[in-house]
């Protein structure tokens, strides 16, 4: 009894329930057959700080929204085709992103007069009338889980847990798709609990059917896969990405990796991945505190090991001074700060773009660092080494900014070839490179290479370089300690230059304007990447000629930065913060750029940046040419 | 790996608490010199820069020891490296011809820490003062010592801050007049060795700047100790606290005062001796009216760590008795060894070292699929 089928291009759904219903690994799944299925596809989880906030509150509310089509995906989608409501507090929180005519499916067990009143409904929103420019399903997916499951000796609880399985057999029977890697996961998961495997087989297969066989569901959406560059894909989050990054970065920089780290949201699941990684040599140690985090980090980097640290905005603010150590050691140091609404404690879950100037300057004295920014969850990949590529070839700290909507976030991800990947040797200092006062081989560790001013990195058990250093200012080429006011000024000038002149090293910023007509540019960096992009386009579709450009490197910016911003009447720079960037360049340039900000802990829609690109190239006065015509 | 693993239990040899496969010696798996190459002497330890502490302090009377010392070891200079964090103490990396790092104020255990996670072939000296170690330092101090990783912590207790001109310390007596307490301080202090052994260390000693032979024999048990090791030394600033251990540097006075820690003896000094009374509190008697039956006989090497408890308690503000050795040496895996460990049997288990294949593999994940030309 197949249903017919309706050809789309494109679907968003997000999924809400209580944070104990499964949201995240329903969303998860959902994402991954997808993958699978060959759609280009972008995520956005979004939960509570809370790990169990009180059942059926808004506060609890989570949800996990997915974006998925037959080409190229910018970004989770600004508005969901298709709601999923496990309770009413999941309605509640989430209607007012639901366009009229969306479609919603509510699990109507949930909407008890106790659970509505939980949320402030008086009269239930299915009865009153209010839902209806929806295309509502009020299904009763509880018991309708529970009566598919009555053959099974389990509890009523474990039955009712099943049901997020259920509501993602009856949407993957919707959108057409196979479940045999949903049911694989399955068998992964509860490899050692038989019954639940059983039954949660059970329950997605009954969604599945009860889709069939309902008459509520007048027939099921097919989308054809995304036109992909040829290789062999999965599907990864930013915080996996980047882990696996640093692990390829070491490998290729032929060197061990040690991450120092203390847990903080959102950036923990990088020392969970790294710590699940020993078998690649991978050491981990999780610190007593964020200062000890980096501090493992730099001693195993003089150590000669490749030292990374994650944290989040708060621990950024603990490790200044040893970043700052690090500087003045002048040894490579990666350091991850997956950025969340701030200040303090600020928003752990959600996020937020607001550490740049922290990364940037958040340091007593004068103590440069590179910064650098991952632009999607794929992205993350390369970030790293590109963090690590820095960090090892010029000796200093790299700020690698990623955020929380890349952290969590997924896309589809074509594999790399790992002896594609950038060479990343590094030599270390194993002779003597000076002379002493006798003559005798001597080594002056504050000697530098003349392209990148990196010092020789020359690590503990190589005899004759036996050297001392540390945070007091040092003198050019020896590395003694040294007062001397010319000294500072020079060593001052000296690590300043050294991560300027990164910029040597680093492509172009390469700028996107189709129709070369452009007046206004529109620049980005790190995560907003994926909105600004989908906005340029959602303008030039209108007929509308924007520029875009996106920057990976903060500090250094690329060389032709000014150039570019020169090049257009109106920049436009869309930041999650109060202008950060922005302030940057306009200190840096002397350019009156646009600064647009949004702090809500959540991305940027491609629908609200596309509105402010279209009022910048309205509000341009006509052009010259044509006023004398 | 849980530690009742194979290969990491019991094994018999050494003390009890040794494992297999796991180092027994502070130093065991730092190069030695090689047979033929010529005896290090203290000038090989010594570095070209000129000293820059206060005439008189006890500063001076601990390189010397440490530089007459380290050839004892036996190991290749470049094998050897000491961590800092700030104060006067912490200058001590730059007079020492081996690696060093002077780093930030109270950070150099988690810096050693990380160093000797991930370099088994170096001997790693913390070397700190009572500020840095008990106040600033004090997260990273007493981490360093309950994972007890491979590390010696040499804490230089001079009972004031000195390099900020003259403030109490955590160590610092109550009722200490300095520039920041005009009144007397109000604060009670930190007995190093009580917090070492509260915080799980696997090795704790007291010595003094001034006592050669002492400090020396410390530093030999401590170096020979496989995990963190934390020594306390008295040592004296003569321009803001001079003094404050002079009535242990007098002959008659150290003798009635200092009771030295001796494995197998008892603890005895000027005619008195400490037992275990009959409420169970360790007490300091006259010898003559001790219950040879309560005579508390030292042993470093307790599982429990109770008695040197009691006996880091003894010690008194006016430094009446003060014992002075090791109160604690007991056998644990050292944290790096374990982590080490753990890495290692990883690798193992997965056939050897990963290769590109192995790698990309983890990249792949589970669920791959492929889009054609």
């Amino acid at each position: 009894m197949n249903k017919p089928v309706r050809q789309l291009d494109r679907v968003v759904i997000r999924f809400a329930g209580d944070s104990g219903d499964g949201m995240q690994l329903t969303g998860d799944r959902f994402t991954s057959d997808s993958a699978v299925a060959g759609h280009d596809l972008a995520t956005l989880p979004n939960f509570p700080a809370e790990i169990r906030a009180p059942a059926g509150t808004l506060p609890g509310v989570s949800s996990f929204q997915l974006h998925f089509a037959d080409h190229d995906v910018l970004t989770p989608g600004d508005a969901p085709d298709v709601l999923v409501a496990m309770n009413p507090a999941a309605l509640k929180a989430n209607l007012r992103d639901i366009p009229r005519g969306a479609t919603i499916i509510v699990d109507t067990d949930e909407f008890s007069r106790r659970n509505l009143g939980k949320v402030g409904y008086a009269v239930s929103p299915l009865d009153d009338g209010s839902l209806e420019s929806y295309h509502v399903h009020p299904l009763a997916l509880t018991s309708l889980t529970v009566d598919s499951l009555a053959s099974f000796e389990l509890s009523r609880k474990d039955k009712e847990r099943a049901k997020n399985m259920f509501a993602l057999g009856l949407l993957s029977w919707l959108y057409t798709r196979p479940l045999e890697s949903t049911e694989e996961f399955l068998r992964r998961k509860f490899a050692t609990k038989p019954d639940i495997l059983a039954a949660n087989v059970a329950a997605l297969h009954a969604g599945a059917h009860y889709g069939e066989t309902t008459e509520d569901f007048a027939h099921t959406y097919a989308i054809a896969p995304a036109a992909m560059r040829e290789g062999t894909y999965r599907n990864i989050t930013g915080n996996t990405a980047l882990a696996y990054g640093l692990v390829v970065a070491a490998r290729r920089a032929g060197l061990p990796l040690v991450l120092g780290s203390y847990p903080i949201t959102p950036a923990t699941d990088i020392l969970h991945t790294l710590s699940g990684l020993k078998r690649f040599g991978v050491t981990t140690i999780q610190a007593e505190d964020e200062i000890a985090g980096v501090g493992m980090a730099l001693g195993a980097s003089f150590g000669g090991a490749l030292g990374v640290t994650s944290t989040s905005g708060p621990g950024l603010a603990l490790k200044a001074e040893t970043i700052g150590l690090a500087v003045s050691l002048e040894l490579p140091l990666v350091v991850v700060d997956v950025q969340r609404g701030g200040p303090s404690t600020g928003l752990p879950t959600k996020t937020e773009q607001a550490d740049l100037l922290q990364a940037m300057f958040g340091r007593n004295g004068e103590s440069p660092v590179a910064v650098i920014a991952p632009q999607s969850p794929v992205d993350c990949f390369d970030a790293a080494i590109e963090a690590t590529r820095i960090a090892t070839a010029y000796r200093t700290p790299v700020v690698l900014l990623s955020d929380g909507y890349l952290a969590n976030g997924s896309e589809p991800w074509r594999l790399p070839e790992i002896a594609d990947l950038p060479d990343l040797t590094v030599t270390f200092q194993t002779e003597p490179n000076a002379v002493d006062d006798k003559g005798a081989p001597a080594f002056h560790p504050y000697t530098r290479d003349p392209q990148t001013l990196a010092r020789p990195w020359a690590v503990p058990g190589t005899a004759g370089l036996e050297h001392r250093i540390g945070g007091i200012e040092k003198a050019d080429v020896t590395g003694v300690i040294s007062y001397d006011p010319d000294n500072h000024e020079r060593m001052t000038h000296l690590r300043r230059d050294k991560v300027a002149g990164i910029a040597a090293s680093i492509p172009a910023l390469e700028v996107d304007d189709p129709d070369g007509k452009a007046r206004v540019l529109v620049l980005g960096w790190g995560s907003t990447y994926g909105p600004i992009h989908a906005a340029a386009r959602s303008v030039r579709r209108q007929g509308g000629s924007v520029a875009r450009a996106h920057l990976r490197h903060l500090n250094p910016f690329p060389s032709n930065l000014g150039e570019v911003l020169r090049g257009y009447e109106r920049v436009i720079v869309p930041e999650m913060n109060l202008g950060q960037l922005a302030l940057l360049l306009r200190a840096q340039f002397l350019v009156d750029v646009q600064s647009h900000t949004a702090v809500r802990g959540l991305p940027f829609t491609a629908g609200e940046l596309a509105d402010v690109l279209t009022a910048a190239i309205h509000a341009l006065p006509e052009p010259a040419v044509e006023r004398a015509q | 790996m849980k530690l009742d693993n194979p290969g990491l239990g019991h094994s018999g040899f050494g003390h009890p608490g040794h494992t297999i496969g796991m180092p027994s010696t502070g130093t065991s798996r730092v190069p030695l010199l090689a047979p033929d190459a010529p005896a290090q002497t203290r000038k090989d330890f010594t570095s070209d820069q000129e000293v820059r502490w206060c005439p008189g302090c006890g500063d001076y009377a601990i390189l010397a020891t440490m530089q007459g010392f380290l050839p004892e070891l036996g190991l290749r200079r470049e094998n050897i490296v000491f961590v800092s964090g700030i104060g006067c103490s912490s200058r001590f990396p730059y007079y020492l011809d081996t690696y060093g790092m002077h780093s930030i104020h109270g950070r150099a255990p988690s810096i050693a820490t990380g160093l000797a996670t991930s370099r088994p072939d170096l001997s790693v000296w913390v070397i700190t003062g009572d500020g840095d170690a008990l106040s600033i330092g004090g997260n990273h101090l007493i981490h360093a010592l309950r994972r007890n990783v491979n590390i010696t912590i040499l804490l230089f207790n001079n009972e004031i801050y000195g390099l900020t001109k003259g403030q109490y310390s955590p160590t610092s007596q109550q009722g200490k007049v300095t520039k920041s307490s005009p009144l007397g301080s109000v604060d009670t202090p930190f007995n190093p060795v009580s917090l070492a052994l509260g915080a799980e260390a696997t090795f704790v000693a007291r010595t003094m700047d001034s006592d050669r032979a002492h400090l020396s024999s410390v530093l030999r048990a401590a170096a020979e100790h496989r995990g963190a090791a934390l020594v306390e030394i008295y040592q004296n600033c003569p321009i803001f606290n001079d003094g404050a251990f002079d009535v242990l540097k007098d002959r008659a006075e150290s003798e009635r005062r200092i009771f030295h820690l001796r494995a197998g003896e008892p603890i005895a000094a000027g005619g008195q001796v400490v037992i275990r009374d009959t409420d169970n509190e360790l007490r300091i008697v006259a010898e003559g009216e001790a219950d040879p039956q309560r005579i508390v006989v030292h042993d470093p090497s307790a599982a429990d760590p109770s008695t040197a408890f009691a006996l880091s308690r003894l010690s008194e503000s006016t430094l009446s008795h003060v014992p002075m050795g090791v109160f604690r040496s007991v056998s644990r895996p050292a944290y790096d060894d374990l982590v080490r460990a753990q890495v290692e049997m990883a690798v193992a288990q997965a056939g050897g070292p990963a290769t590109d294949a192995d790698l990309a593999a983890l990249l792949g994940g589970h669920d791959t699929w492929t889009v054609g030309a």
